[in-house]
């Protein structure tokens, strides 16, 4: 156990080293950054002040170094737009990004584990297959315009939301949905994938001959066994969620994460860009891991 | 395909085959028209989709009472949409294509070297697949077209190098499934090199697998350009994305929703029918153990 606790978090860690290189060479692709962040009618003076007040002078194996070594003491330097730290301003927006993220985690488990229960108790059948086309359709459903569609309807035909923003919490209802949709196929076919496994299995016969009900059977044998993938991939799919909330912001204006992401992109604030894509990244191998060990405490044999 | 199934497919019982069937014949048909159209574009399409003409914008469609000679309307640039919406297949399809293809050759060369040698070299390749899951897609490829200027090739190779994570992973099973197998034996005792192994008698045995991740991926590869576009990092205007184009009517929703509608419902339904596809494939090919 621990020999597999400690290579789990090696790999992890290695992959953060990975993840710090990629997000630093991933800023640096531009030709040349100080230029792009003087804009096109800076003079030459102006590129040199940024270049030198930047550091970008220096070798890039040298900038990496130092990057990294601050970001390894929690200090993601300062955006050079807002003059402060960058940690503050993830910060500031983290709560959104999360709030978000959350509600649409629930609403996605809500709909995807009854409907792949259902599925899968009844496989085969009309309504097996309905529920099916119901994930593909979800899964062919763009995201961003599914935001836009519903504003339209919803906030601006109706008025049941607001357009934008989260002034309240109704605020977040639209875009937690839209976000949830993404989730829900994905959610949905494991959970009816693992439910089919477990209801073949041996111990559920056992359960019907004891004279069991259905119901019981279902809810308690098979869905305890079936909860274990989609456990994991839950954790797998918030990660994707905060990574994916980028397109949701944009459209629903919300001042999240996601949203100081593209907005820095377009303005070549390469500090806060490196940061936020490290940054989402560790949530995502923090989450993996965790799940991973979950997982390997509830079942031996994924112990290797 | 059908005459080498090495790997047992579960069968399962399926009461509405006929339903299964029509659905996948749908998504072929979708996939087939679009495909169609996407080649003979300029052959379709009744105006240039990049003339503006500014005393005819925002004509809405013919059944809400347009002009004839513009189907769809016109945009707010005053060019035909219906044109418009027809060039904009081509460089759906374009991208999935050429996506999946770039995608398909890192992913599935990762997955058949990690899973027929094992030990080092699949270490290496499973830290590859775990390094490219915990980069956020989105972020990471607005960042690239930031940096370096959007265009339609430089958005290819961006979701090319990033959409490879599940061919590979597929890939790796199956191999590993079919690695032991006697005909894989029999042609290393034949003397045969381990590139004809891999390529002559692994690959075609997993090549099932493939086809139904390469409809996923390009299903995704087609979401993830008009999600960029969309957000004004992906295919540079005027060309007509789907994406693009509901990005640039966006600020007219409101009073003319059919602008975000029409290229909405083509994106939503090009994608429908990949994922039908796709789906049917899953079922016929027995590859559906593996996703």
């Amino acid at each position: 156990m621990w020999l597999f606790f400690l290579r789990r978090l090696l790999l992890a860690i290695l992959a953060c080293v990975t993840v710090m290189v990629i997000s630093f060479t991933l800023t640096r692709l531009s030709g040349n950054l100080a230029a792009s962040i003087a804009g096109p009618n800076a003079s030459a003076a102006d590129i040199a002040i940024i270049t030198k007040n930047y550091g970008l002078d220096r070798p890039l194996p040298v900038q990496f170094l130092d990057w990294a070594r601050h970001a390894a003491e929690g200090d993601l330097g300062r955006s050079y737009l807002y003059h402060v730290p960058v940690w503050n301003l993830i910060r500031q927006r983290l709560p959104i990004t999360l709030t978000l993220g959350l509600t649409a985690i629930v609403i996605a488990l809500a709909i995807s584990i009854p409907l792949g229960i259902i599925a899968a108790a009844r496989e085969g059948t009309i309504a097996d297959r309905a529920i099916m086309l119901v994930a593909l359709i979800g899964q062919a459903m763009p995201s961003f315009w599914l935001g836009l569609v519903l504003i339209i309807y919803l906030a601006l035909d109706l008025q049941w939301f607001p357009i934008s923003g989260v002034d309240s919490w109704r605020g977040y209802i639209l875009p937690a949905i839209v976000l949830a949709f993404s989730a829900v196929p994905a959610l949905m076919r494991l959970t009816r994938s693992g439910m089919i496994e477990a209801l073949a299995a041996d111990y559920i016969r056992t359960a019907r001959a004891k004279g069991l009900s259905r119901s019981k059977i279902v809810l308690k044998h098979a869905l305890r066994n079936a909860a274990m993938p989609v456990v994991a991939i839950t954790a797998v799919q918030l990660g994707y969620m905060l990574g994916g909330s980028v397109v949701i912001e944009a459209v629903f204006a919300l001042p999240g994460v996601g949203y100081l992401a593209w907005d820095s992109i377009t303005k070549n604030d390469f500090p806060v860009v490196q940061a936020i894509v490290l940054f989402l990244a560790l949530i995502y191998i923090a989450l993996t891991l965790l799940a991973d060990l979950v997982n390997a405490l509830l079942d031996p044999r994924l112990r290797r | 395909m059908s005459a080498v199934a090495p790997l047992p497919a579960i069968r399962r019982r399926v009461r509405f085959p006929i339903l299964r069937h029509s659905l996948t014949l749908l998504g072929a048909a979708i996939v087939g028209f679009a495909t169609f159209v996407a080649i003979f574009a300029p052959l379709l399409a009744p105006h240039d989709p990049f003339v503006q003409n500014l005393n005819n914008r925002l004509i809405p469609p013919l059944w809400m009472g347009g002009q004839p000679g513009h189907l769809l309307g016109t945009d707010q640039l005053g060019r035909d949409y219906f044109s418009r919406l027809i060039f904009g297949a081509r460089i759906s399809i374009i991208i999935g294509v050429s996506t999946v293809i770039a995608s398909g050759l890192i992913g599935i060369t990762l997955g058949l070297l990690g899973g027929f040698y094992g030990g080092r070299v699949d270490d290496a390749v499973m830290f590859l697949i775990t390094c490219r899951l915990s980069i956020p897609i989105i972020l990471v490829a607005l960042t690239v077209v930031a940096m370096i200027g959007s265009s339609l090739t430089l958005v290819i190779l961006t979701l090319g190098l990033l959409l490879w994570d599940r061919f590979a992973v597929v890939a790796r099973t199956a191999t590993m499934q079919v690695r032991h197998l006697d005909y894989v034996a029999a042609a290393e005792a034949a003397g045969a090199s381990r590139l004809h192994i891999l390529l002559r008698e692994v690959l075609p045995n997993i090549a099932n697998h493939l086809i139904v991740v390469a409809t996923l991926e390009m299903a995704l590869a087609i979401m993830l350009e008009a999600s960029l576009s969309f957000l004004g990092l992906g295919v540079p205007p005027p060309l007509p994305s789907w994406g693009l184009m509901i990005a640039e009517a966006k600020d007219y929703m409101f009073f003319s929703p059919w602008v975000i509608m029409i290229p909405g419902i083509a994106l939503f339904v090009l994608v429908l029918g990949i994922n039908l596809l796709g789906d049917g494939l899953r079922n016929l090919l027995g590859a559906d153990r593996l996703q």
